[in-house]
């Protein structure tokens, strides 16, 4: 008897899946459901996070004076080149907002969701903020860390993101680079005139050994800036972190003073993180002038003072807080361009499958 | 020793202590291990946890909460556990009644196909719908011609979280049916009821407590897949992260008390489970030891 009455019970209980499915039918037909022109998706990189919160909540007040329109941005944050593969892979961003440039190339490459010359279409290159790299220290600099010959020496740790997934990655190895060439040749006009060929050649070779060493000392490899930020100052890995000045900054303010501080190096690179609309996307999305707005508003005075409030080198700084630019320090800054004949050709002949990253990178113990 | 006292008791009283009657220092040094391993390991990790969320108060605990991104993501989490739990108990059911109850060509494939997931790292879980349904992918051009999204949107998180959870169920079942053989099932047939009535009132009456043990861890994996998720998700803030995905962003962006009150949350999940689970266990044996006939132990 007991057995029946049980079995009863459990019968309407296990008519519960079918409930359920039909739930499953209604979220699916539910999702794709875009409310069209009110939503932006803006895919941007790991350190942006509290920049964009700041300006999105801007340039909704700003859309909403000017044309009466609700809009909300969505943001995904991560390591840069994993980003423009998710793009790659479809997630639907109206606007992508990237670490560098060449990222954002193979997206235009690989996917074909915008044209290939779209560094041309916004002022400055395409990037309305720079920035640079930097080292972050343990409060004191107990191991006297003071430019990137430090950061070789035996015993040190030095915590940075892997280039293969982060675009600040990418910078740090460069400027890295950089360094040790600058060192050998002097001056890297030298870089581009043919009568110093071996000189740059010998160079080459000095600071593939010189980034090789330093990647010795690299403990272990974050997919993101973000990720190496909280493994060097909330998990109390490594002795440096090489860091895009913002993130530097921004580790400081959040987490006090008191524990870590910013060393300049002699020498850095000009980081140009850029952005761009995603013309398939937000043409789909219908969202295309919106999206274009919300880029263009950027390099507006109020895009400028909020860029450089977040500790990013605005490209107009007459327009940002002259308090917010005395922060920068002074660096001699030197450019992908300059040093290594531009984004795809540093990507190529470094980071690509079977680059000299590869070859001089082995995960260490 | 044992042996001895309990056939030969000395003392009567001491019938009952003849269970443990290693040294002393053998049972200080052994429950001294667990305790400690069970401290480290579970309760360090939790009061931790619940240290972290309430550090600045329980006004700012109860704060996160109110976060519309955290609303959205616990409520993601419930829709992929609501779908995928029914959905694997449908399929688990299936395959276990199948896989116990009939002999057929290909059988011994079909046992190893539903370990799958657990053999296979969920991060090449949810590459391989990154792979299937991605722009790049098999089915991406069609899918985005009919704008039907699938990967970076709640579809593609429900497909990842059915997935990982798929050898729940069946894996609980498959060894409880396969040991009642089909005996009842027969008879049932015999006497006159239908295949359907036959599954309802004889298969899963004798397996349900399994069923519910199988459906509870089913739903804390589900609840609680990381990896998978994280690959298809696209990371949209209130929009595709999942709680423990969210916990990862709160923690990123140094929102240290919200990203611990979210963990906490998946914390209490899991305890949740353990009662369950326990209570489910206790119920099983109590249910074995009512229906197994004398005799047919």
């Amino acid at each position: 008897m007991k057995k029946i009455r049980e079995s009863r019970q459990l019968t309407g209980w296990i008519n519960v899946p079918l409930a359920l499915a039909l739930l499953l039918a209604s979220g699916l037909t539910a999702v794709p459901a875009y409310a069209a022109g009110s939503e932006l998706l803006n895919v941007s990189y790991d350190p942006t996070r509290e920049l964009y919160v700041e300006y999105n909540a801007a340039f909704a007040k700003y859309w909403k004076e000017k044309t009466g329109q609700d809009v909300t941005i969505e943001q995904s944050h991560g390591g840069a080149g994993k980003q423009a593969r998710a793009v790659i892979d479809g997630l639907e961003a109206d606007v992508v907002t990237l670490a560098l440039a060449y990222d954002i190339t193979a997206i235009a490459e690989k996917a074909r969701l915008f044209p290939v010359d779209w560094q041309g279409r916004l002022p400055n290159n395409s990037c309305p903020y720079t920035s640079t790299i930097v080292f972050l220290v343990r409060k004191g600099n107990p191991k006297g860390i003071k430019d990137w010959d430090d950061l070789v020496k035996p015993g040190i740790e030095v915590i940075t993101p892997n280039p293969k997934t982060s675009g600040g990655a990418r910078w740090n190895y460069l400027a890295a680079w950089a360094y040790s060439l600058k060192k050998d040749l002097g001056d890297l006009k030298k870089v581009n005139e043919p009568q110093f060929a071996a000189d740059v050649a010998k160079a080459n070779d000095n600071a593939k050994n010189f980034v090789a060493a330093l990647l010795k000392n690299v403990p272990v490899l974050d997919s993101g800036a973000r990720g190496s930020t909280t493994t060097f100052v909330q998990r109390g890995i490594g002795d440096v972190l090489l860091a895009w000045e913002n993130e530097a900054f921004l580790a400081i303010n959040e987490l006090g003073p008191d524990s870590v501080e910013v060393v300049v190096p002699s020498l850095s690179i000009l980081a140009e993180p850029a952005v761009t609309l995603v013309d398939k996307n937000a043409k789909k999305h219908g969202t295309t002038e919106v999206a274009q707005a919300y880029l263009e508003y950027l390099y507006s005075p109020e895009g400028q003072r909020i860029v450089a409030k977040h500790f990013y080198r605005p490209s107009k700084p007459e327009s940002a807080n002259p308090a917010d630019l005395a922060r920068f320090p002074k660096v001699e800054l030197v450019t992908i361009d300059a040093v290594f004949g531009g984004w795809k050709k540093a990507q190529e002949t470094h980071f690509n499958d079977g680059g000299v990253f590869d070859a001089i990178y082995q995960p260490s113990r | 020793m044992a042996s001895l006292d309990t056939i030969y008791p000395a003392v009567p009283i001491k019938v009952k202590a003849a269970t443990n009657q290693e040294p002393l220092w053998v049972r200080v040094i052994l429950i001294s291990i667990s305790l400690t391993f069970i401290g480290l390991f579970l309760f360090l990790p939790l009061a931790a946890i619940m240290t972290e969320a309430l550090r600045k108060g329980i006004g700012a605990y109860l704060e996160s909460f109110q976060d519309e991104d955290a609303l959205a993501a616990i409520k993601l989490t419930l829709i992929a556990a609501a779908i995928s739990v029914p959905a694997n108990l449908v399929f688990g059911a299936a395959a276990a009644w199948a896989l116990a109850k009939f002999d057929f060509r290909g059988r011994n494939v079909l046992v190893t196909l539903i370990d799958l997931p657990f053999a296979v790292s969920p991060v090449i879980a949810g590459l391989v719908f990154v792979l299937l349904f991605g722009l790049q992918g098999w089915l991406g051009p069609w899918l985005s011609e009919h704008d039907i999204k699938i990967i970076f949107a709640v579809p593609g998180i429900v497909l990842c979280t059915i997935f990982v959870t798929f050898p729940f169920v069946a894996r609980e079942l498959i060894p409880l049916m396969q040991e009642q053989g089909n005996e009842e099932e027969m008879a049932a047939l015999v006497l006159g009821a239908s295949g359907w009535k036959t599954f309802w009132r004889v298969t899963v009456p004798n397996v349900k407590w399994a069923l519910l043990y199988g459906v509870i861890l089913c739903n804390a994996r589900a609840m609680g897949e990381f990896g998978a998720v994280s690959v298809v998700s696209g990371h949209i803030r209130g929009k595709t992260n999942t709680m423990p995905l969210h916990v990862e962003v709160l923690y990123n962006e140094y929102n240290f008390v919200a990203a611990f009150a979210v963990a906490s949350l998946l914390a209490m999940l899991a305890l949740v489970t353990l009662a369950l689970k326990s209570l489910v266990e206790w119920r099983m044996n109590r249910t074995d030891v009512e229906t197994i006939p004398p005799g047919k132990e």
